[in-house]
């Protein structure tokens, strides 16, 4: 029981405590010490805290942490201590520090605010942290540690020191030897300083090389430092060198996550136009039709944010593909085999659904909330961590992409839509309702395209114009892949992907983009069709 | 109507000459309206309107364009535009270099924004710009070399079709991405602005207005003319059999790519040319100009007009332009919905746009006239036989 204390203050803070609290109300300094908080001068409250936190008991942290921001009070009339926190009424919910007990809520008038200033809010944060380095709970310790890291304090140090040795988790070992590491370095003899120096060629941490530099910087230039001063030298190299492996890792995820931007952009368009042959500028509409279905069904079910996108992939599916079968039905067939006329067409299609879209949701962006599980990122080493969002939009769109080449190997439908592409008359002479795939192979790359405005509404503005970037790009993927060829469509997404992160480090956004766009109109010319040209009868 | 349109004279003219008189009599008329009559006159046409004019004047001719390559030789160029803001430019920079000293920093050598970006000394390709001679070249070589080096790599690996399309849209697309940025050296966002004379004369005045608008209603004639001489030359013979049958031309021992280089090129300077005389018209060029949907819009005018016949284009880009000017004022919300109507329904209803509706009414026209000339000479022959 005793050992869960820290962690339920730490997620609990004062609340909802009092059950538990009971069993530990022995001898203790520690009423007396609150008992001097409302009556002690501003000057003298440094030793007063301190000595609080010496107390070592799991409530400490009940007290400071108001204490530190600025929500500690005491009762004007029986000085009694407590935590108070405003209410939706205007009056102010107490909870008494040490018994942990709720007390009815009051007018701010009754109670009054026990005052700190800078100097003690970073003493009580210090020790706060030297509090948590003893937290059972290692995710505690790591991050106490690596606040420890960046703004080191005696008492942190200290505490490290003394539980160097006890520590099991291998992470806050490794983070601990870091900390003790950087102190020898700063502060050892030069013995001392040339082991931590070579020691620390391995830590990523930036504080470690910023320090490493610092002692670089200051060093005397003599004889005697020679050794130092080379060993410096190298750990700063082999952290420099390993800080360039990561930062290239890093521009590789960027390019994979922008790839499958483009991967999700183009695969629908890649069944519309290269099974199909049909130009649809309306394509990127159909994306932001998907957004917006997004944003929609947030609004509907504001309580199920979390859920929000899971609910929305198979409604943008049905929303864009009942809109593409419409746009099938109502104009495309119409202009069979006239595909320059298709495009104008389409291209009148986008410009109404824009203008519809306007008129509804009106030309403003429209924000779509991010669910939790989406935010953060994945933490691998301190110079390298991957956001959630572009690491979920990686692999939903290899889900996606597998998903579809699925249907198209192996279900019914997709042998006929092959079956139509390749040969029309032939299927319609075997009894394929060749209009009837034509509609639905038009539908199920409009959903396509729905879905992945789904995920584009986690990284863009929803607006009206949200398709209009990405549709030349898309159709440069489909036609640098080869048009008909699914797989060429994945290498070509990714590969335009990682191509334009990896430039754009060394010559910023546009001009990446720029040189991508040239180098593909000029591959296009060496190869018109495409990385993956079809090859037999089907191509002509 | 029938009796003015079976006069001998008409009957002779060609549709070159018609388009001629057409363009020689409105622009004369607008000409008279504007100096003649005074301002508040029932007849009297506004320095606005004269612009405004001007401005569709230029459309026609970067539709031209556009129906020359799209229309005769079956290249659907989404990327036109591109051609029209870089002969825009052309002329945008020699505007910017007359100028002078009257900018805001009041810098002699240096534009304003090169003075902003505290740049020292002209860019090696500002060399020569305040020079009208060079001016002139740089409209007709800038998209005449831009096309030249597109098409002779693309028409020559046979790039064509959708793909076609598709690329010129990248190239006006990063076109549009280039001169966004400020070190390209072209005023970046903002483009090329603030003019204040051209060839001396002062772009304020009305006479100046009036004298552009003459000068973009010659320079279509002219555009015209050559259009029309070229697709009735034997080279444009071949240039529609490309559209028609790329391959048995190629078999028959033509160079399909050289004719399609050539038909490109022409086309290129001709929307130049339709750039160069937009921008001292509406005193300003920018990068927005290259973007794709303008591309589109024309190969619109074209196809609402009837591609394939030059003059179909030249009604394509007034009347739409002219819808647009009234839409956009009067409800700017239904504009889009009215464009994009538009596009569906021509492309299904209409597939040979406003000029398939003359032809056909022609048609009909002839075939009522040999009916009748058919009747009379049976009437002759029944009656030489009795």
């Amino acid at each position: 029981m005793l050992r869960l204390f820290p962690l339920l203050f730490f997620f609990v803070l004062s609340f909802n405590a009092s059950a538990v609290v009971s069993e530990i109300q022995g001898e203790s300094a520690l009423p007396e010490l609150i008992e001097q908080l409302p009556s002690t001068k501003l000057n003298k409250m440094a030793p007063l805290i301190d000595k609080i936190a010496d107390t070592s008991e799991p409530k400490v942290r009940a007290i400071l942490t108001p204490l530190m921001e600025g929500d500690l009070y005491y009762v004007k009339a029986s000085k009694q201590v407590v935590s108070a926190y405003k209410n939706t009424e205007n009056q102010y919910d107490l909870t008494d520090v040490f018994t942990a007990e709720t007390l009815p809520a009051v007018k701010k008038s009754t109670i009054k605010k026990i005052r700190t200033n800078n100097r003690l809010r970073g003493q009580i944060r210090d020790l706060l942290g030297n509090l948590d380095l003893k937290s059972t709970d290692p995710e505690v310790r790591i991050a106490a540690l690596k606040l420890l890291l960046d703004k080191p304090n005696e008492t942190g140090i200290n505490s490290v020191n003394k539980l160097f040795k006890s520590e099991e988790d291998d992470e806050a070992r490794e983070l601990m030897s870091t900390i003790l590491l950087v102190q020898q370095l700063e502060n050892g003899d030069i013995d001392e300083k040339l082991s931590a120096a070579k020691q620390l060629s391995s830590r990523l941490e930036p504080t470690v090389k910023n320090a490493l530099v610092k002692q670089l910087d200051n060093l005397p230039k003599e004889d005697e430092t020679k050794a130092l001063r080379a060993t410096l030298t190298n750990s700063i190299s082999d952290i420099e060198q390993q800080a360039s492996v990561f930062a290239l890792v890093e521009n590789l995820f960027f390019g994979l996550s922008l790839g499958s931007v483009l991967l999700l952009a183009a695969i629908g368009l890649a069944i519309t136009f290269g099974v199909m042959g049909v130009i649809n500028m309306a394509h990127g509409e159909m994306m932001m039709l998907g957004a917006y279905t997004t944003y929609v069904i947030q609004q509907m079910f504001p309580n199920l944010i979390e859920y929000s996108l899971l609910m929305a992939v198979p409604a943008a599916f049905l929303v864009s593909g009942f809109v593409g079968v419409l746009i099938e039905r109502g104009v495309i067939r119409f202009l069979k085999g006239r595909p320059l006329e298709t495009l104008l067409a389409t291209f009148g299609i986008s410009l109404i659904l824009q203008q519809l879209v306007r008129t509804i949701f009106s030309p403003l962006n429209r924000q779509v909330e991010a669910p939790m599980w989406m935010s953060g990122s994945l933490e691998i080493n301190p110079m390298l961590s991957l956001t959630y969002n572009r690491l979920y939009i990686i692999i939903f769109s290899l889900m996606v992409f597998f998903s579809l080449l699925m249907i198209l190997k192996n279900s019914s439908l997709g042998l006929h839509v092959r079956a139509v592409s390749q040969n029309r008359d032939m299927a319609r002479a075997l009894s394929v309702k060749s209009s009837w795939v034509d509609a639905i192979t038009f539908g199920l790359g409009s959903g396509i395209a729905g879905v992945a405005g789904v995920a584009l509404s986690q990284l863009t503005n929803v607006g009206p114009n949200l398709g209009q970037a990405y549709i030349i790009d898309s159709f440069l993927v489909v036609v640098f892949g080869g048009v008909g060829n699914l797989w060429g469509t994945l290498v070509a997404a990714m590969t335009m992907g990682t191509f334009n992160k990896i430039l754009e480090p060394s010559m910023g956004p546009v001009l990446a983009n720029i040189i991508v766009l040239v180098s593909l109109v000029l591959f296009i010319q060496k190869r018109p069709k495409g990385l993956f040209p079809q090859k037999g009868r089907a191509a002509e | 109507m029938k009796n003015l349109l079976n006069s001998p004279i008409v009957k002779k003219m060609s549709s070159l000459h018609f388009v001629i008189a057409v363009l020689f009599i409105s622009t004369l008329y607008v000409s008279i309206c504007n100096l003649v009559f005074p301002e508040g006159s029932a007849l009297h046409v506004s320095n606005y309107t004269v612009s405004l004019l001007g401005k569709y004047l230029c459309y026609a001719l970067l539709a031209l364009a556009v129906d020359l390559v799209w229309g005769y030789c079956g290249i659907l160029s989404l990327g036109h535009g591109a051609f029209f803001a870089l002969g825009g430019y052309a002329m945008g920079m020699y505007l910017m270099r007359q100028i002078g000293d009257r900018g805001v920093y009041g810098n002699p050598e240096l534009p304003d924004f090169m003075v902003f970006l505290n740049w020292t000394e002209l860019p090696w390709y500002w060399a020569g710009s305040d020079n009208a001679l060079v001016m002139i070249l740089l409209v007709f070589a800038g998209p005449g070399l831009l096309a030249f080096i597109f098409g002779t790599l693309a028409f020559r690996s046979r790039v064509s079709g959708v793909y076609l399309s598709i690329m010129t849209q990248a190239m006006t697309y990063a076109l549009l991405l280039s001169f966004f940025r400020n070190e390209m050296g072209f005023g970046g966002n903002n483009g090329l602005t603030d003019f204040k004379e051209i060839f001396g004369f002062s772009l304020q005045s009305p006479d100046t207005k009036l004298a552009l608008f003459i000068a973009t209603a010659v320079f279509l004639a002219i555009g015209y003319a050559v259009s029309h001489f070229i697709v009735n030359s034997k080279m444009g013979r071949v240039v529609t059999a490309i559209r028609d049958a790329e391959n048995r031309v190629r078999f028959v021992g033509y160079k399909p790519e050289h004719y399609k280089v050539w038909i490109f090129v022409v086309s290129a300077i001709l929307a130049g040319v339709a750039g160069a005389l937009y921008v001292p018209q509406v005193g300003i060029i920018n990068p927005g100009e290259f973007s794709p949907l303008n591309s589109i819009e024309i190969v619109i005018w074209v196809a609402i007009g009837g591609r394939g016949t030059l003059y179909g284009a030249l009604i394509g880009a007034i009347v739409v332009s002219y819808a647009k000017t009234r839409f956009t004022a009067i409800m700017p919300e239904a504009w889009l919905f009215g464009l994009g109507g538009l596009f569906v329904l021509v492309t299904l209803l209409l597939p040979k746009g406003i000029a398939g509706i003359v032809i056909n009414f022609m048609d009909k026209m002839d075939s009522s006239n040999e009916k009748q000339a058919s009747k009379l000479a049976d009437e002759a022959t029944i009656a030489e036989t009795k």
